[in-house]
């Protein structure tokens, strides 16, 4: 900011007119431009969101042909997309809790401790960030294929769904709290720990409260991954159908408004929820 | 290292704590690769089963088979990184330095519309490029498009799809590099009388290459494994690799073939990524 607004001081002494308004231009093409990119970003929302009230008269939700709400009162009329959205949520539920606690342990490991074996560590966590989607999902399906060799036998199904899940959420909860416990006071435990805290006490009254943002971030990052996943979901989900799936299986024979519907509200849930941490961060760098 | 009970664990408690976070990684990322890896070379049929037979003529025939899928994959994840570079990089230079106290909010901005499920997203642009939607029309009215033309349908519908779907990718890691620039560093420079863009390209772009390098492989990697806009925004001929993945193994459950164009695919990425970093410097990737 500091740079933009020394130059055009500096300008603004003893220039001309046509170069005042030349420096107008300047400095306000980055904010035009920017929220041009806004636009552009929220256009396909609008459309989601605009598309949750339409009466469409055929089996497809692409042109608009009046305003209604019976979608949005009627948002479970479609056969099979109330269990999807169930299945959805309880797998999102469990997949962030189990990936926020295996990440959180390895975070902690990851930044309290040295020991041999960090970098493998690291690799083994920044690997399945760095794999494509498709082959995470046909890989895992393969290894739930092979099962049966050893008399295992793994159904596709609710199971394979979770385990896929927190499979894939674990690396971003590691990264989430990692990030917060970098910048962590360990003197803070140390004191605890002199004033005669053992270490469970330690990490229970003083570690835990202090890291629980980033847990409850790791938690919402992982839930919000595991409601949009399709991708992974799709090799490893046998006959089950998620949300997502749902949605993908509807794009080749109908869309029913009702996807919109639950889009939105999905959407509506998230920004609510990250206005609210905005708002939380704010106050508390103002009380600071 | 001050704690009391790190000394007296020192060699158990790290191990401890990661055992059962890689243990789980270990079993399901890790050896699911081993199994894919064993799944590519064998050979059969769906009637009789498959079996490990070193059957390399897998590969060999997903390269002649599918060379154009392959192509087409790197070709418009290539150019959907770039976009997205362009796209993102003045937005996330303008919420580093301008952004003041509503910098949160903006960030908000960027990442908010990706909490509308990926297909439901894909759909939305489906509408809006539509074969009698508003920018096919107004394309039609500026004669960028011949009458009669589609936006639907067509590469550039994927690349579009794709640049968009994997926007905030992109721009979060530029903003978080851009955002640690000393700005008294540009100033500096102005001061010695490099000019505004001299200064840009001297000072501000080369203190963010790490996010303009982190930001490129988040996107591309993705990018080049994605089958969901080519199947929802494009044709057949549009279809890239991820699409051939995905018939092969769900639909027509030829596993052998959908497991070695998996590997190539990984293969082909894990090489690129190395050159990238080769012409970059690999400081930039880590740090």
């Amino acid at each position: 900011m500091s740079t933009a607004e020394v130059t055009l001081t500096r300008r603004r002494s003893g220039a001309s007119s046509p170069a005042r308004v030349w420096a107008f231009v300047r400095r306000h093409v980055l904010t035009v431009y920017s929220l041009l990119f806004f636009l552009y970003l929220m256009l396909p929302i609008a459309v989601v969101i605009a598309f949750s009230f339409n009466h469409p008269r055929g089996r497809f939700n692409y042109t608009w042909k009046g305003f209604t709400w019976d979608n949005w009162l009627h948002w479970n009329a479609v056969p099979g997309i109330q269990s999807a959205i169930t299945l959805s949520l309880e797998i999102a539920l469990l997949a962030s809790i189990v990936a926020t606690g295996l990440g959180t342990l390895i975070a902690l490991a990851l930044v309290r401790y040295g020991f041999r074996g960090r970098g493998t560590t690291n690799l083994i966590i920044f690997l399945p960030l760095s794999t494509p989607e498709i082959v995470l999902g046909a890989s895992l399906a393969t290894l739930f294929l092979h099962s049966t060799t050893y008399g295992l036998r793994i159904p596709f199904g609710f199971w394979t769904i979770l385990i896929a899940h927190i499979m894939f959420c674990i690396s971003f909860a590691v990264v989430t709290v990692k990030a917060r416990l970098i910048g962590f006071d360990r003197h803070l435990e140390e004191a605890a720990m002199d004033l005669g805290a053992n270490e469970w006490t330690t990490f229970r009254k003083v570690t835990l409260p202090l890291i629980a943002p980033a847990i409850l971030a790791a938690l919402l990052l992982c839930f919000a991954i595991s409601v949009d996943d399709f991708v992974v979901t799709y090799f490893n989900a046998g006959n089950r159908v998620t949300f997502p799936i749902f949605v993908w299986g509807a794009a080749r024979v109908a869309t029913p408004p009702q996807i919109n519907v639950i889009g939105t509200a999905i959407f509506a849930v998230a920004v609510t929820c990250m206005l609210g941490n905005v708002f939380i961060q704010n106050r508390r760098a103002k009380a600071a | 290292m001050g704690f009391g009970f790190l000394h007296r664990h020192r060699n158990t408690t790290p191990y401890l704590l990661l055992a059962p976070g890689l243990l789980f990684l270990g079993v399901f990322f890790l050896v699911p690769l081993g199994y894919l890896a064993y799944q590519a070379l064998q050979s059969g049929n769906i009637d009789f089963g498959y079996q490990f037979t070193w059957a390399w003529s897998n590969f060999s025939d997903a390269v002649r088979g599918y060379g154009g899928q392959f192509e087409r994959s790197f070709a418009y994840a290539g150019i959907a990184t770039a976009l997205a570079l362009l796209v993102s990089y003045p937005v996330a230079y303008w919420i580093a330095f301008r952004g003041g106290r509503w910098k949160n909010l903006l960030l908000l901005c960027i990442v908010a519309p990706f909490f509308v499920t990926y297909l439901i997203r894909t759909l939305a642009w489906e509408t809006i490029l539509a074969d009698h939607g508003l920018v096919v029309r107004t394309l039609t009215d500026i004669h960028i498009l011949s009458p009669g033309g589609r936006l639907l349908a067509t590469g550039t519908a994927v690349v579009a799809g794709i640049t968009y779907n994997f926007l905030p990718f992109m721009a979060l890691p530029l903003y978080v590099s851009l955002e640690q620039i000393d700005p008294t560093l540009i100033e500096a420079a102005e001061d010695l009388y490099a000019s505004k863009w001299r200064a840009f390209f001297r000072v501000t772009f080369p203190l963010s290459l790490p996010g303009v390098v982190g930001g490129t492989l988040l996107t591309f990697i993705p990018a080049a494994g994605d089958f969901i806009n080519a199947q929802l925004l494009g044709s057949p001929t549009n279809h890239m690799i991820g699409n051939v993945i995905n018939s092969k193994y769900n639909e027509l459950i030829d596993y052998p073939a959908a497991a070695a164009m998996s590997f190539i695919l990984m293969a082909i990425i894990v090489a690129l990524v190395l050159m990238y970093a080769r012409a970059v410097g690999s400081e930039k990737l880590t740090g």
